[in-house]
């Protein structure tokens, strides 16, 4: 082989080395913290088993079609998102750069959220686990205030991880430790993707994969816990008259659409290093319903974990108060118990009463330690680290576990990574003499530099910003985008052409009946909806505030102006590239229509002109 | 004289029982036993209450230095079902005078880990109303556990990180050399059939005799 065709091979797209990587590099990707903190959150707040149908209806008409595009059309013309949409029409570039910048912004937060788990897993190896006591105030009279007036687990992770500031308007400083864990983070996400494809299709057979074992062992592990069945009772009893409340129907359509991970780009890039001809289409089905059944795994452990700890709440109230009592009254020492309290009570509230009362026992409920529900990071951090405390062999729980939301939260950052690697490097705005290495290594440098404001004080608070405005309507608008595109620009016939040049059959009435009809509509309903609800809802953010006088209650405050426009340009910035491509190209098309085409005519035969002509 | 010598023999009882009940200076106790230790618990009888006694006579005397303390000096009242009672703790020199609450408190504190392992019970199982218990120390750690455990992690991420670095480098190098190879070869040798010639290592190519110079000049 001579020097020429080396350097077209090392020009030559980098490909999967086999087909299982790229189905788990895009499980990994879909499969994320969402599918463990957020869907049995909705299950549960939702009427338990009657979420499943607006979900699964979602998925069918929004989820699948929407996530067969993103594959068929990064297969087929394979590039990165900004060549794809530049591809299918220039006026469209702007799609590109929009999944482009979201796919950035969502990396800088998403990589923080997995600082705050590495934070905790590197805790979770001490005995006893720090955030099961309080600790001693200073001159050793007591334990801290803050934590005694909320519970240990909130000390830690409000006070001890994230020492938050009572307000966003105050940043605080930055928190050495979040900084360090934040660089461990994103050295780790740096070693995966440090060539691209060729490292991330390595470490996927672990990070895809450790999950599920790990929800196995919970699953076991969960399911003999006392009080387990409550939870899973709790969560699966269906309600069937929540089916009537139209927000279930849009949080059921909006949770489809960001747990497949669409529109970020990140599932074109890894589709456009397929071979050509793959078939797309079992791809997305396998994708698609990986996904949601991993969701519905994952909240069977979750819940019979928050029933366990719903029980274990349950049983110690009733078992201070049965001390109480026992106290008060002089009463034998096991006397009381979990079965007769009842009637000691009331007995004692008839010869009594007034003692009784003036002992302020506290009204114990079951359902009501069951409906303390939490999604997101409430869940992971507060909740379920409770319940770990309450588990024999708290240590090895909470590892596995952080373990677990560590590599769900990395196969993501792939994705995201990948959505802003490979549309800069079709363009081919990387300098040749750089090594794909370096410009990696810059990325997450940058990234890290930038993410440090989440490592401030009011971090969370800027967290949780980014998270509701950034992470969702420009999503919406940039598939609604995506579809109209394919659809209208691209053509349904050539895209049909193009399926079947891949799979070797046209894609089926179900697809075209969805794509053209169905999925645009009902995203655009979703979209509208989404607007109408976020317009309607004041902008507030729950701050931690110590000295609130109904701590540990958090303190709701409203966003100042500065702050909400922030929000509003998160939201806004990232589609205006839509329109600013598509207008600037269209100027340019007008322009060069009036100078004149700079296209080469093609029947200018430049050996023949009329100089020579005239020299014979 | 019989009424005296009755008087006399009742009254310490009586006057002990006022003592301990209207008393400022007594502590109430409350043993938790059943809870500390569930099976092995032992019950509770005049022995135990014996034991308490003369232990906390022993922390009275540690406290003071006085080796006069007695289990006579230790008072006890109202005992009830559920293990508690309180206690008063009266002056070696004068039956009819209660130590002072704060010194009682102070002796409890100072000897808490010694009264509580006479019955096998911890600071939660065994209250004195009144007095808080000493908190343990905090742990001081030299290095926090969980900086080694992200000393470990972090230096496996490098050493991953320069092995990859390293073996793209020298990969490079490798097809650099293979390349500057490959060109050397090209220039030397005009390729004919190629292995047969390539061996000569001449740079003018090889002379054909079928062809020779001296008919430069054709004869026309």
């Amino acid at each position: 082989m001579d020097t020429a065709s080396i350097a077209s091979s090392a020009q030559e797209r980098p490909k999967w080395d086999n087909k299982v990587q790229y189905l788990l590099t895009c499980i990994g990707f879909a499969v994320g913290l969402g599918n463990v903190w957020r869907f049995p959150y909705l299950c549960q707040i939702y009427g338990g088993g009657a979420f499943l149908i607006p979900y699964l209806i979602a998925l069918v008409f929004e989820g699948l079609p929407l996530l067969y595009l993103e594959l068929a059309i990064g297969q087929s013309l394979r590039k990165g998102s900004i060549g794809v949409w530049h591809s299918i029409s220039p006026l469209l570039g702007g799609v590109g750069v929009a999944s482009m910048i979201i796919s950035l912004l969502v990396g800088l937060f998403y990589n923080t959220i997995l600082a705050w788990v590495l934070w905790y897993f590197f805790h979770s190896f001490q005995e006893p686990l720090p955030w099961s006591v309080c600790p001693i105030n200073e001159n050793r009279t007591g334990y801290v205030q803050e934590c005694v007036d909320s519970t240990p687990v909130n000390y830690f992770w409000y006070r001890q991880t994230l020492n938050i500031t009572p307000d966003i308007e105050e940043s605080g400083t930055l928190q050495w430790w979040l900084v360090v864990c934040l660089a461990s983070a994103w050295s780790i996400v740096y070693i995966c993707f440090i060539r691209g494809i060729e490292t991330i299709g390595k470490a996927v057979y672990v990070t895809a994969t450790f999950p599920y074992l790990v929800l196995t062992i919970f699953l076991v592990r969960a399911l003999t816990l006392p009080g387990a069945t409550d939870g899973l009772r709790y969560l699966f009893t269906p309600d069937w008259t929540l089916l009537m409340d139209p927000q279930v129907w849009l949080d059921a359509a909006t949770q489809i659409f960001f747990s497949l991970s669409l529109a970020f780009g990140g599932l074109i890039a890894f589709s456009s290093y397929n071979p050509k001809k793959n078939d797309c289409e079992r791809d997305t089905l396998v994708v698609g319903l990986i996904n949601s059944a991993t969701s519905l795994y994952a909240s069977i452990p979750i819940f019979a974990i928050l029933g366990f700890k719903a029980t274990s709440n349950f049983n110690s109230c009733i078992n201070s108060n049965i001390l109480d009592l026992t106290n008060a009254f002089d009463i034998g020492e096991t006397n009381i118990t979990m079965e007769n309290y009842e009637s000691w009570l009331t007995y004692l509230n008839t010869t009594d009463p007034d003692k009784v009362s003036g002992l302020n026992l506290k009204h114990c409920e079951l359902q009501n330690f069951l409906d303390q529900s939490a999604s997101g990071t409430g869940l992971a951090f507060i909740v379920f680290t409770e319940a770990v405390i309450e588990m024999p062999g708290s240590q090895v729980w909470a590892v596995l576990f952080f373990i677990m939301l560590f590599s769900l939260g990395l196969s993501s950052m792939f994705g995201n990574l990948e959505g802003v690697l490979t549309p800069l490097l079709d363009l081919h705005l990387v300098p040749k003499w750089m090594p794909k290495e370096l410009f990696t290594g810059l990325i997450c440098v940058m990234n890290f530099l930038v993410a440090l404001i989440f490592t401030l004080g009011s971090g969370n608070y800027w967290l949780e910003i980014f998270n509701s405005y950034v992470g969702s309507i420009p999503l919406l608008v940039i598939a609604f985008c995506e579809i109209i595109g394919v659809v209208c620009f691209y053509g349904m016939n050539r895209f049909s052409d193009d399926i079947e040049s891949m799979t070797g059959r046209r894609p089926n009435l179900f697809w075209r009946v969805c794509w053209m009809g169905i999925s645009p509509i009902m995203l655009l309903v979703v979209l509208v909806a989404y607007v109408v609800v976020q317009v309607q809802k004041h902008p507030t953010y729950p701050a931690w505030n110590p000295k609130y006088e109904k701590f540990p209650e958090s303190e709701v405050k409203p966003y100042s102006s500065w702050v909400f426009a922030i929000c509003v340009l998160l939201s806004t910035v990232p589609v205006l590239s839509i329109p600013i491509v598509a207008v600037y190209r269209l100027i340019r098309r007008q322009t060069r229509q009036q100078t004149g085409s700079s296209l080469p005519n093609p029947y200018d035969n430049q050996a023949f002109s009329t100089e020579s002509f005239k020299t014979l | 004289m019989l009424a005296g010598v009755l008087l006399l023999i009742f009254l310490p009882p009586l006057v002990a029982k006022d003592l301990c009940k209207d008393s400022q200076d007594g502590f109430k106790v409350r043993l938790s036993i059943k809870t500390g230790l569930g099976d092995d618990a032992y019950e509770w009888n005049e022995s135990e209450m014996f034991l308490f006694r003369s232990t906390l006579a022993y922390a009275m005397r540690k406290h003071s230095n006085q080796d006069t303390y007695t289990i006579d000096n230790i008072l006890v009242c109202n005992d009830t079902q559920r293990v508690s009672f309180v206690f008063v703790v009266t002056s070696t020199d004068d039956p009819d005078q209660l130590i002072p609450k704060e010194q009682v408190e102070l002796a409890v504190r100072q000897n808490k880990h010694r009264i509580n392992n006479a019955f096998l019970l911890s600071d939660m199982t065994l209250e004195f109303m009144g007095i808080p218990p000493t908190l343990s120390a905090p742990i001081i750690y030299d290095t926090e556990p969980w900086l080694i455990v992200f000393g470990v992690v972090i230096g496996a991420v490098a050493v991953g990180i320069v092995a990859l670095l390293m073996s793209t480098v020298s990969k490079k190098r490798r097809a650099k050399e293979k390349a500057a190879g490959l060109s050397e070869e090209d220039e030397g040798i005009v390729k004919e059939n190629g292995t047969a010639l390539s061996s000569l290592g001449r740079k003018e190519g090889v002379y054909n005799q079928a062809f020779s110079n001296d008919d430069r000049f054709t004869k026309l």
